[in-house]
């Protein structure tokens, strides 16, 4: 038997006593249950958004970049800002499930698949942008090697906007290769649930198949641990590539070697800020408290912690490099930043991200749930102005003082900037209405380890691994085996649970227990059970009696707790 | 020989485990065994041979390699070399340098698409592919042992019975 040790130091991953079982029920609640009225609200808000930005998206095609509010000093703004911060945000989830995968950190299952999700819509999001910019979008495909009408035209790769667009298409193909691998197992589980047969054929077409067998998970250990090989560098190219497009540049607050660890420091604070953003709302929302607990939610508030300072050190080596430069230009772009017209957007970043996190050096504040929520949207909001910090006030002073000037965003830039963020709540709420939002199969492979019963258990002396409930009862059967004595074991059950006297009793309807379904209600009113009064003096040698009458369905009674159930409901009717 | 099998079902992974190891050590066949989710060291307790598919990975990787130093050597140096900002590219090894990240990228992109769809290939994964599992209930929280029936149906089925299995079903393959 292998050991499920686990530290007692560590805290639970699984909070309360869940099965196997328990865990496939949660994960799939929110999918098969309805969605409620909170969930269309949001819905319909970002909808709102997103169409706002398709319009804004047409009107600028149709029209030109001359709608935004670019000026000839000024030529990248919201654009990249935005780009820049979708693609940041992107970081997290890679993070999350490619290296804490290889850290062999347990508590990336909880919200892995979540962060993923959130990896790759936003890196949708940021791909618009570029998009669009280049304003004929319909020669986008001019940025790929193909050939072309021109013979011996191609792309430059010596450009670092090229690199970009390998970068970020390798990304996301990557990343939704990874996520969908990890997603097969648990559509599988909400395959094999699906009642209503619409469903069972989408998630049998989602799920490819997937069966479970001891060799698939040996591959897809190794797959997914050669995924998170690949990942973890990839991830940290990708915005040290984005972070080129400036660096290369001779602009003076950009021509610096210090941005792309910078970047990609800034880029993983930022995307945990969304991950704590999403998730404190979706484990609330979609119950799932159990399974993204407190202990998630402060592990991540460290990472924002550290990475924050890191950004907060980035900023401050920036500061003194320009001034030890010697520079006039580069000491000048710094000076103008913290001192200029757009001191309050260098204040605004310098307050959200170099102070706010530091008060998650109190266990008090970054275990409440409310302080993270209000940090995460503080560090997204300090993010963006990183970015726009960067991007806008390197170029508004240029080196010709005659073209100085400011930046202000046309209503479609901030329509598309809104629009982007609708789209992306589009996706996420239709992402938590239908997929599997915990990676449950990896779940269930820690519970034994760090789910809350277990560790309990081992606390108080038990002996290592916890007992499973274990059930040691056998039914033999073979297709071919027809009970013969049917009819004595009908009479040894119904004279445990009562004879049903259909002239002064009234027939319960048996489909309210969970597990019974019209077919199974059919073939116990054969046995002669009708009533909650007579499956509730059910125990264990019933069940067993049951189980050899009933051809399918062995075993189920006893794991769905008939007897249980039937008591409640006996009691509510 | 007969194509019988018996599918033995458990409801724990450590007794899943045990259960394989006395099957194995009473020298019978097990066909399969279908989890949930990824019960540790079970490949190894039922004797399946490593996988290979990291070197596969490797091997993607390689060719990713090749295949972009090919490509831009092709596009910027031989087709077509051009002198972009001061920067001439008549020769691979002086332009190298800004070719780096497209080599690395390309790598990944190489061996990560060709490693997954090798797995989906070699597990049989794919859309409209219908699940094999012998029981729903494998992905829910129940393990089934398939276990190949040589010579005595009832020896083995009672042999089974006493590996704390819940569920015994004989079905023809």
């Amino acid at each position: 038997m292998s050991s499920h040790y686990e530290a007692p130091i560590r805290r639970p991953l699984i909070v309360g006593d869940k099965s196997y079982h328990d865990i496939t029920v949660e994960v799939a609640a929110p999918v098969e249950g309805k969605a409620n009225k909170l969930w269309w609200t949001a819905f319909t808000i970002a909808l709102l958004a997103f169409l706002w930005g398709i319009g804004s998206i047409i009107y600028t095609i149709g029209t030109g970049i001359g709608v935004w509010g670019l000026n000839k000093t000024v030529g990248w703004a919201w654009d990249i800002t935005n780009f820049v911060w979708w693609v940041g945000i992107g970081h997290a989830g890679t993070l999350i499930s490619a290296v804490l995968l290889l850290f062999r950190q347990k508590w990336r299952m909880g919200i892995n698949r979540s962060a993923e999700a959130m990896t790759i819509f936003s890196v949708v999001q940021a791909g618009l942008f570029p998009v669009i910019h280049m304003g004929r979008v319909w020669n986008a495909h001019f940025v790929l090697p193909i050939p072309n009408q021109f013979g011996t035209l191609w792309t430059n790769f010596n450009s670092p906007l090229l690199w970009d667009v390998f970068a970020i298409s390798t990304y996301l193909s990557v990343s939704l290769v990874f996520w969908w691998t990890g997603l097969l197992p648990d559509f599988a589980m909400l395959r094999d649930r699906a009642v209503r047969p619409f469903q069972k054929k989408i998630y049998s077409l989602l799920s490819f198949g997937w069966t479970g067998r001891a060799k698939d998970w040996q591959r897809f250990e190794e797959v997914s641990l050669v995924l998170a090989g690949l990942a973890t560098p990839l991830v940290l190219s990708v915005h040290t590539i984005v972070s080129f497009d400036f660096a290369t540049s001779v602009i003076p607050g950009w021509h610096t070697t210090i941005f792309p660890p910078y970047f990609v420091a800034g880029a993983v604070f930022s995307g945990f800020a969304m991950v704590n953003t999403l998730l404190i709302i979706m484990r609330k929302v979609s119950n799932l408290e159990a399974y993204i607990t407190k202990q998630h939610i402060e592990l991540m508030n460290i990472v924002i912690m550290i990475t924050g300072s890191i950004v907060g050190c980035a900023y401050i080596t920036e500061l003194f490099i320009a001034w030890y430069s010697g520079v006039e230009y580069e000491q000048y772009a710094f000076l103008n930043r913290a001192t200029g017209p757009y001191w309050w957007a260098y204040l605004l970043m310098m307050s959200c991200n170099v102070f706010s996190p530091q008060f998650m050096w109190s266990k008090r504040l970054r275990q409440s749930i409310t302080f993270s929520f209000i940090i995460s949207i503080v560090v997204n909001i300090g993010m963006w102005f990183e970015r726009f910090v960067i991007i806008v006030t390197s170029l508004h002073r240029d080196y010709l003082p005659s073209s100085w000037t400011m930046f202000s965003p046309t209503f479609v830039d901030i329509g598309i900037y809104v629009g982007t963020i609708g789209f992306f709540f589009v996706l996420f709420l239709l992402y938590a209405r239908t997929f599997p939002v915990i990676a449950q199969a990896e779940v269930k492979s820690i519970l034994k380890s760090s789910g809350e019963a277990y560790k309990l258990f081992r606390d108080a002396g038990g002996k290592n691994p916890a007992p499973a409930k274990k059930i040691t009862k056998t039914v033999k059967t073979t297709p071919k085996v027809v009970v013969e004595d049917a009819s004595e074991q009908k009479n040894t059950l119904l004279g445990t649970l009562g004879v049903f006297d259909a002239a002064t009793q009234t027939a319960d309807d048996l489909k309210l227990i969970s597990g019974v379904g019209p077919k199974l209600e059919k073939t116990l009113n054969t046995i002669g059970i009708y009533s909650f009064n007579q499956v509730s003096k059910m125990t264990e040698k019933e069940y067993d009696l049951l189980d050899s009458l009933l051809d399918s369905f062995k075993g189920r009674a006893k794991r769905d707790d008939w007897a249980g159930q039937a008591k409640k409901l006996k009691n509510n009717g | 020989m007969s194509s019988k099998v018996i599918q033995a079902m458990y409801n724990d992974d450590d007794i899943l485990m045990d259960a394989v190891k006395e099957v194995r050590a009473a020298n019978h066949h097990i066909e399969e065994v279908y989890t949930p989710f990824p019960v540790h060291g079970l490949d190894k307790a039922m004797g399946l041979k490593g996988t290979r598919i990291a070197i596969t990975a490797f091997l993607y990787g390689c060719v990713g390699f090749s295949f972009s130093i090919w490509m831009m050597n092709y596009m910027m140096i031989e087709q077509w070399p051009q002198d972009i900002g001061g920067k001439p590219s008549f020769t691979f090894f002086q332009n190298m340098p800004a070719f780096v990240p497209i080599m690395f990228e390309m790598s990944v992109f190489f061996a990560a698409h060709l490693m997954v769809i090798t797995f989906y290939m070699r597990s049989r994964l794919w859309p409209f592919k219908e699940a094999e599992n012998p029981d729903p209930r494998t992905t829910d929280d129940m393990f089934v042992m398939e276990v190949a029936v040589d010579e005595n149906e009832q020896e083995l089925v009672s042999f089974l019975e006493n590996t704390g299995t819940v569920e015994i079903k004989v079905t023809e393959k």
